[in-house]
């Protein structure tokens, strides 16, 4: 069973590794987690993409959540906001594409363009 | 919604967006009484009367980028579908509590789904706001994040050691309370 004493260790361990969150502008990746996202599997992806960007311990690469995108019927959406780009839009999201939107695009700066927004309404008329 | 686990993360979300610091989430089966009732409370911003009348309705939100708002619609009709019912309480400037209750046998109540898994999200998604979390069916189990951030001192809930351990701590403690099948 698993006690909270064990933060205690984990404090300890960790307290040295911590870096000061930098200042200024690094990359925002946003979830939509309104009713209509969570509803459509937000979570899952969500989490996904937390541990993807802890397990390569990318810096000054942040994961948040916001409201309402507004494109309820493509949820779950992820946006990425990368400093002085356009953001690029991600729809139905799930957690198996987390990977390589994280590897090609957040790692190497080359947007999957199939899982965006503009590809999904090109090919879906 | 599929499972209730997702309907605590849609409300807690209100909860959060009327500036809550502390939010309460309790969550009690009873065979007995044939219930199964969820109760979400909130130090939050509250609402008026006239706004809590109108709450349960899909054309009301808060929003202003469109007229709907289905988390509190859709929770009510997943209640009644049972014969529960869904009742709020709010006051302005002291916060909202929402209960729901569900006949617990009822062949349309939700199931469960990952309760640890909302509460993981909503602990480290929201690290300025605390969640006290309660289960009691077979056992009882707590949860206060005040406490797991007091044993962290300036560790953040985020390093990814602490989210790993969170998600284990609720898996283990909620699996000790519901059993490892579903209910």
């Amino acid at each position: 069973m698993k006690s909270l004493q064990e933060l205690e260790a984990i404090r300890n361990k960790t307290l040295s590794e911590i870096d000061i969150r930098k200042k200024g502008e690094g990359t925002r990746i946003v979830v939509g987690m309104a009713t209509c996202g969570i509803a459509a599997g937000a979570r899952p992806v969500l989490t996904a993409l937390v541990d993807e960007v802890a397990k390569r311990k990318l810096k000054n690469v942040t994961v948040t959540q916001t409201g309402c995108i507004g494109a309820c019927r493509l949820e779950p959406i992820v946006e990425v906001f990368e400093p002085g780009k356009e953001k690029v839009t991600y729809v139905k999201v799930n957690p198996d594409m987390v990977g390589r939107i994280v590897a090609e695009h957040i790692v190497n700066g080359n947007p999957v363009t199939e899982y965006t927004i503009g590809y999904h309404e090109e090919n879906t008329k | 919604m599929r499972d209730i686990s997702l309907h605590i993360l849609d409300i807690a979300e209100n909860s959060i967006r009327a500036g809550s610091s502390l939010v309460r989430i309790g969550l009690h089966a009873d065979k007995e009484r044939d219930e199964l009732k969820l109760v979400i409370g909130d130090n939050g911003c509250g609402m008026s009367k006239e706004l809590l009348s109108r709450v349960k309705s899909p054309f009301t939100t808060s929003r202003t980028t469109r007229k709907v708002g289905l988390g509190i619609p859709l929770l009510a009709a997943n209640c009644e579908a049972t014969g529960g019912r869904l009742d709020i309480e709010s006051e302005i400037g002291k916060g909202t509590t929402l209960t729901a209750v569900f006949q617990f046998s009822h062949i349309d109540r939700p199931p469960l789904g990952d309760i640890a898994e909302t509460l993981a999200t909503l602990t480290i998604m929201n690290p300025s706001v605390d969640f006290v979390f309660s289960a009691k069916y077979n056992e009882a189990f707590d949860y206060d994040t005040r406490q797991i951030k007091a044993a962290l001192g300036d560790v953040p809930v985020t390093q990814p050691d602490v989210m790993t351990f969170i998600r284990e701590y609720l898996k283990e403690g909620i699996k000790q309370v519901f059993g490892g099948n579903e209910i």
